[in-house]
């Protein structure tokens, strides 16, 4: 791509996005701007933040499974935290993650573009994710305590509960909405923005993961959107929709929740496996094995996994031709991940592969992902999910999936991207002490949760039995040493920040896509002149059979 | 090595197809939202078929078909004026965007005469009466009032943007050149209107 | 790829609206008449096909899509299989409950 090279050169002029002069400045020029890049960053902040209060409440929770019986909090307090840490980390962490952070800083830059399509769009949809946050937050301190329904709100008990339910709906509502429009604003971006020769097939893989991404979020979120208003209508007016006291059907409820929960769960892992296809080339310099079987199973997720929404309903008293239709359309989501997986360890096959950070996160995400997806495509068998629903081997399997799967995804683009977006590197040695730590917590936090699930430990349960005892303790220690990994990363790269050694080189890493081409950290427009793309984005054979004549003449 | 310096200025700039696409994106959205209390209706239409027979004799067909006359034509008047704008003809666009609002309001006069009449005959969310009828019923008249309710809610925001277009078109913002708000706008009042048409024959005509 | 149209006219004349108006109104007052008719069962599904159609009307004519480029339409049908799908899946569970 050494055309490209050429054409976005910097003139070593021009202030980075960061030192960037705009209308405003100071911390206006950033809560104001529509830079793409900076909403990123803000994006990246606030996150944070909200992930750190998630993580909290985990930790609390296990602290308080320990030991058998009341060891910290009261079961009420167990309920409301168990609820606000799947409400934070699913509506605030996992769904937003990916694309809102590295979407926004990268796609536009990706496909070769100044800026996303509707860049005060953009920003409105930051506001309304950090109002819907806070709101979520607020619940907590009112009167009336934060809501114990659980993240999924389930009716008729969600009608029921004196809690504040009300806004802790709204605030999910207003989350959905800040998805639903980073959805539409990434949509219009990738067909509307494309630099010249950017064809569809020379798209960067994560490209494809959040196009496919965007669609499911723009489809499928209206649909809990309305579903918790409707909710919150019901609680308030006491209209007759899902109470079963008015006629209502709960089930219905369930169905119309799933509709947009489950295809979530792909909202969730898309962008991830995106990052994956990105970072695995780079560090095997190897051509991506399967260009158009990665973007097209991409697509095929993204539409499989809207079909297979009742899977999560088996034991709600379905009929059973529609457990029958679920759970074949369950088994087929399986395929296009598996195309996935395959044509990853095929890329890695004989490459010439470098175990640095952003690696070791990918590895593990290919590890831990196959784990949590297979153990979902036995929840999908009808016999044995009757065993384990509802027990804690679904709160492994998930956890294996979001956890593992996106957020090692996530931490493995922070720490490929972090130079790029920061011009500064982290300690490297910090890095891969602090993922030793993430891997070896991650597993003993919830490995022992299939096995325990499996014997017939339930989900949400403030207290159990003796027998379960070891498994619990084995966790919960698991749980320090993950949150111990968390802190250090969270350290080592809020010092690479301040004090870190400053980047100038624009290709840290030897990638071979766009953003790499440009300055570190970017300029306010990214591209000083527009690319023109006449290259497929992973051309590293080519590459490596020019060095090769190179030394050779 | 070349540049295209003129096609990125112009994405920056100015993209009307780029706009219109991000408004149909957004018509999805309201479209599913739509979607999914129609979901709602037809199961509940499914398990309740008899009650919900009854109970859409309550509604007064002759209300609603000149409602949808009501709001047809005034979809019609939307169309007009970007017709209009798009042939300069400044004033007159002006004017039928004011009786497409005019239209609009006409709408809601007549639903809130509509609503009145069944509170007046104790018919609401959580009346005594309501609850005394079946579980089929008090499903039917709780969808009747959320979804009519909800869609009255995107008639009033339909109201506020006509009127903003409006005042653009006064002030030349928008222009025979330069109108693709006013087409947005419009393409967002189709949808109400498209959401209208099914409302109609599901609640009023299934006697 | 769309070409880019930097700016484009969807050259409609007043009459064609005019003429759609007149259909939709017309369709209206069959579907209100047929609703008076007894034919049962079919009551709802006249109903519906009869709305599909000045829905289909709306959407090619008022709403352009008829004149846009083909990405649009591509973009409307995925929406609605995306809606579709839901209803099909949705009574493959509710029909034989």
């Amino acid at each position: 791509m050494s055309t490209v090279a050429a054409a976005t050169g910097s003139n070593g002029h021009e202030p980075s996005y960061l030192d960037y002069k705009g209308k405003h400045s100071g911390i206006l020029g950033w809560i104001l701007s529509t830079d793409h890049k900076r909403i990123g960053i803000l994006y990246l902040i606030s996150l944070s933040l909200f992930f750190l209060v998630g993580v909290g409440f985990g930790f609390l929770m296990r602290l308080e499974l320990i030991s058998p019986g009341r060891t910290i909090m009261d079961p009420q307090t167990y309920n409301s935290f168990f609820t606000l840490h799947g409400v934070i980390m699913i509506f605030l962490f996992v769904v937003p993650g990916i694309p809102a952070v590295f979407g926004n800083f990268f796609l536009p830059i990706l496909i070769g573009a100044k800026d996303v399509a509707f860049p005060r769009i953009n920003l409105l949809s930051w506001y309304l994710y950090v109002f819907g946050g806070l709101l979520a937050i607020v619940a907590i301190l009112l009167p009336g305590g934060p809501a114990d329904t659980g993240w999924t709100f389930y009716v008729p008990y969600s009608i029921r509960t004196n809690t504040n339910v009300i806004i802790a709906l709204l605030a999910a509502f207003i989350l959905g909405f800040s998805s639903i429009l980073t959805g539409l604003n990434f949509v219009t971006t990738v067909h509307r923005l494309k630099a010249p020769g950017m064809s569809w097939f020379k798209l960067p893989l994560s490209v494809w993961g959040l196009y496919s991404t965007a669609w499911v979020q723009v489809l499928a979120t209206p649909i809990i959107g309305i579903t918790l208003l409707l909710v919150a209508i019901e609680r308030l007016l006491g209209v007759g929709i899902f109470d079963p006291a008015l006629g209502g059907d709960p089930v219905l409820y369930q169905h119309l929740f799933w509709i947009y929960s489950h295809p979530a769960v792909y909202i969730m892992i898309l962008p991830a496996m995106g990052i994956v296809s990105e970072v695995i080339p780079v560090f095997s310099r190897r051509t991506i094995f399967g260009y158009k079987f990665i973007a097209f199973s991409s697509v095929a997720i993204a539409l499989f996994g809207s079909l297979v929404w009742a899977h999560h309903m088996f034991t709600a008293g379905m009929s059973d031709t529609g457990q029958f239709v679920f759970s074949l359309l369950t088994m087929l989501v399986a395929i296009p991940s598996a195309i996935k997986v395959f044509n990853w360890v095929a890329t890695l096959y004989k490459g010439s592969i470098d175990l640095a950070t952003p690696m070791l996160y990918v590895l593990a995400f290919i590890f831990l992902f196959t784990i949590g997806g297979l153990t979902g495509v036995m929840q999908g068998v009808l016999s044995i999910d009757i065993q384990v629903h509802d027990t804690s081997f679904i709160v492994a399997h998930f956890h294996y999936v979001m956890f593992g799967g996106t957020g090692f995804g996530f931490f493995a683009a922070l720490h490929y991207w972090f130079p790029k977006m920061f011009g500064k590197m982290y300690n490297r040695k910090t890095a891969k002490t602090s993922f030793w730590f993430l891997f070896i917590g991650f597993n003993l936090l919830y490995f022992p949760m299939f096995i325990m699930g499996w014997l017939g430990m339930p989900r949400r349960y403030y207290d159990y039995l003796p027998e379960f005892h070891s498994y619990h303790l084995i966790s919960t220690i698991g749980s320090w040493i993950l949150i111990i990994g968390l802190l250090l990363m969270v350290y080592n790269l809020y010092r690479a920040i301040r004090k870190g050694k400053v980047v100038t080189e624009k290709n840290v890493w030897g990638g071979e896509t766009l953003e790499w081409q440009i300055d570190t950290p970017p300029i306010h427009e990214n591209f000083s002149e527009v690319p023109v793309i006449e290259n497929d984005p992973y051309q590293y054979k080519m590459n490596e059979e020019i060095l090769e004549k190179e030394e050779t003449s | 090595m070349s540049t295209n310096e003129s096609t990125l200025v112009e994405h920056v700039h100015r993209d009307d197809v780029g706009s219109r696409m991000g408004m149909w994106l957004f018509l999805f959205t309201e479209l599913l939202l739509f979607g999914g209390m129609f979901l709602l209706y037809s199961v509940y239409k499914f398990q309740y078929p008899d009650e919900f027979f009854l109970a859409a004799k309550e509604l007064n067909t002759i209300m609603g078909a000149f409602n949808t006359a009501v709001l047809l034509t005034s979809s019609l008047t939307m169309a007009l004026s970007i017709v209009a704008i798009q042939r300069n003809q400044k004033v007159l666009s002006m004017l039928l965007q004011m009786v497409t609002i005019f239209l609009a309001l006409f709408f809601l006069v007549n639903k809130y005469f509509e609503w009145s009449a069944k509170f007046s005959h104790g018919i609401y969310p959580g009346s005594e009466e309501l609850l005394s009828k079946s579980s089929g019923e008090i499903l039917f008249f709780g969808l009747y009032y959320v979804m009519t309710g909800l869609h009255g809610i995107h008639v009033l925001v339909g109201i506020f943007l006509i009127a903003v277009m409006t005042r653009m078109t006064r002030m030349g913002k928008i222009t025979h050149d330069n109108y693709v708000r006013l087409e947005n706008t419009g393409l967002y009042w189709h949808l109400v209107d498209i959401i209208w048409i099914f409302l109609f024959p599901l609640f009023y005509l299934i006697t | 790829m769309e070409k880019h149209d930097y700016y484009h006219e969807h050259s409609h004349s007043y009459g064609i609206y005019i003429l759609v108006w007149l259909a939709l109104m017309a369709l209206t007052a069959i579907t209100v008449a047929v609703a008076g008719m007894d034919i049962g069962k079919f009551t709802v599904a006249t109903a519906l096909i009869i709305a599909s159609f000045k829905a289909y009307l709306v959407l090619t004519i008022f709403m352009h899509l008829r004149s846009e480029t083909k990405t649009f339409l591509i973009f409307v049908i995925v929406a609605l299989l995306f809606l579709g799908i839901s209803f099909v899946l949705l009574f493959s569970d509710y029909s034989f409950q």
